[in-house]
């Protein structure tokens, strides 16, 4: 013991040496955390369905985090019997595979919005982002009817989404080529959307502020929200066969 | 560490005279500091906690490997145990989902015990899933039907709501959802200003909001010519079209001369979710049979199910 001590004093008494054996167990502590999720199998679990944001939902996201609703909302179901009746099946790793950064939050003064996409319609969403007292007296989330005034103005849609495919969001040459069109043909019904559905399956192209002369960004944000975990069938059969084969979590 | 002071004479070491404690051999401008070993308890508890964390992840899933981790001796993981929890949950409610789940919802009201099950079932899928649109108590907002009162737009009966919660009205995307499309008689230049003007006074004076003038007289004409076909020539509705009673007092949109105006200008479009691809179909046969009980339910037409009483079956046909 007194040995131990004593040399560890030397440690404690010489910088370079302490910075140097500080380095090596940091590095024991990230090989042994981090390093292994970038190759164990249940990382990501192999689902079907997941897919790029489409530029509008991308815009609407952006929206999302400028607004700073991940400060009261959670994207982020747990594995818990109370939360699974209320919000839906549990979040799968994967259907955050594509956020940059991820919303899954810690803070929940309003619910988990993991599964809120088609849960409620287009108008609602509209009218409790500009008055949430008049849908839900209790709530304290500030009004965001500003959101209707605003037309949607996003810089260089492309280049946000070259910058994404950087960071291993797979949009295809043609899914960045088309980028501002998409944008815009998802909120119009009466617009040719081209081959928008095949590129992007699911996507949901209609008007959704109740205002079809305007592209807004309450257009994009509910865009966004109605997509919020619809695009993995969890309940399918493929998606829990999946899951019942996997552990260790 | 755990030196204590045994040989104050000990060459190199200098010991506090006040407390006999070492000193850890160094000093600024005479001041000393004292190596006071650590608490035995605290030690020992660092000590425990160690061989703890070691235990937990044997125990536990946690050790990395090249495909997974290690699965713990216990077995555990976090989706078995929702998965038991569920299933305990499950099973606690399994002999009423198994009775709800063959019994088409026709026959409900001949089941007394199954339909008190429903209707607490109904009670708690309403919380997680209604009350954001309809409120807490079902009485709905501005633009969201009331669903405790007797006024129904698609029909007030079990059967009839569940094919409502089913499908939804105005769901994008569901073929056999309710759709009803109100004219944009203002927007669309289909009605002048005047004429709307009229139409909505004759209409708040069916339900003697208004007195009758010329301009109800006026709006007469006009409700017969262009609201008549869907609404009704008394304006009582058509329930096949989802065309509201216009001569009662329960309004969605509002019942002042200003709101029915907004609305013949440009009809407010409701919608709600086809519930029939999110929950299951008990789940949905109780929320039936709860907002059935909040009540406003209808009875079944007489062929459908047993017959009402009298007095009921009356109250029914009037709305």
């Amino acid at each position: 013991m007194t040995s131990m001590t004593e040399r560890h004093k030397k440690l404690e008494k010489n910088i370079t040496l302490l910075g140097v054996f500080a380095f090596l167990a940091v590095t024991v502590g990230g090989i042994v955390e981090i390093a292994p999720l970038f190759w164990i199998d249940n990382t990501i679990e192999k689902v079907e369905g997941m897919r790029p944001y489409t530029p509008l939902e991308q815009a609407g996201r952006d929206i999302y985090v400028r607004e700073g609703c991940y400060v009261c909302h959670s994207q982020m179901i747990r594995p818990f019997r109370d939360e699974v009746e209320r919000y839906g099946h549990y979040s799968l790793a994967a259907e955050s595979m594509y956020d940059h950064p991820f919303q899954w939050g810690s803070e929940r003064t309003g619910p988990d919005l993991a599964r809120v996409g088609n849960r409620y319609s287009d108008s609602w969403h509209v009218q409790h982002l500009t008055d949430p007292q008049s849908v839900v007296p209790e709530s304290v989330m500030p009004k965001f009817g500003f959101l209707a005034q605003n037309d949607l103005e996003v810089h260089d849609i492309a280049a946000n989404l070259t910058a994404l495919r950087h960071v291993g969001v797979p949009y295809t040459d043609k899914d960045i080529q088309m980028a501002a069109a998409d944008l815009k043909a998802q909120a119009d019904p009466d617009a040719d959307a081209g081959d928008l559905l095949q590129r992007y399956p699911k996507a949901q192209i209609r008007d959704f502020d109740g205002n079809p002369k305007r592209l807004t960004e309450m257009d994009a944000l509910v865009a966004y929200l109605q997509m919020l975990g619809t695009l993995v069938d969890v309940n399918g059969a493929s998606a829990q066969e999946e899951l019942a084969s996997e552990h260790s979590r | 560490m755990a030196d204590t002071p045994q040989s104050p004479a000990a060459a190199g070491r200098r010991f506090d005279e006040a407390t006999q404690t070492e000193t850890v051999g160094h000093e600024w401008d005479g001041i000393e500091e004292l190596n006071t070993p650590l608490p035995r308890w605290w030690l020992w508890t660092f000590y425990a906690c160690i061989v703890f964390a070691i235990g937990y992840t044997i125990a536990y899933p946690a050790w990395p490997g090249i495909h997974s981790a290690t699965k713990g001796v216990l077995g555990w993981n976090s989706r078995e145990e929702l998965k038991t929890e569920t299933d305990v949950a499950a099973a606690a409610r399994a002999k009423a989902v198994a009775g709800l789940a063959d019994l088409p919802i026709e026959q409900l009201p001949q089941h007394p015990e199954l339909m008190r099950a429903a209707v607490a079932g109904g009670a708690a899928a309403f919380k997680v899933n209604c009350v954001q649109c309809h409120g807490a108590g079902a009485a709905g907002s501005k633009g969201y039907p009331n669903l405790n009162d007797d006024d129904w737009l698609w029909g007030g009966d079990l059967k009839t709501i569940e094919t409502t919660l089913i499908h939804g009205i105005r769901q994008p995307g569901d073929d056999e959802t309710r759709q009803s499309m109100m004219p944009n008689f203002g927007t669309d230049g289909l009605l002048d200003a005047g004429q709307i003007s009229d139409v909505a006074s004759y209409v708040l004076s069916l339900s003697g909001k208004e007195k009758p003038s010329g301009a109800t007289q006026r709006g007469a004409k006009v409700f017969a010519e262009n609201c008549a076909v869907c609404h009704g020539p008394q304006a009582k509705g058509t329930r096949e079209m989802g065309a509201p009673n216009l001569s009662d007092a329960i309004w969605l949109d509002g019942g002042t001369k200003a709101d029915l105006v907004a609305q013949i200008t440009h009809p407010h479009h409701g919608v709600m979710p086809a519930w029939g691809t999110r929950l299951d179909p008990v789940t949905i046969k109780m929320l039936a049979a709860y907002v059935h009980s909040l009540g406003g339910g209808e009875e079944f037409k007489a062929a459908d199910a047993a017959p009402a009483p009298e007095a009921e079956a009356s109250a029914a046909s009037v709305e």
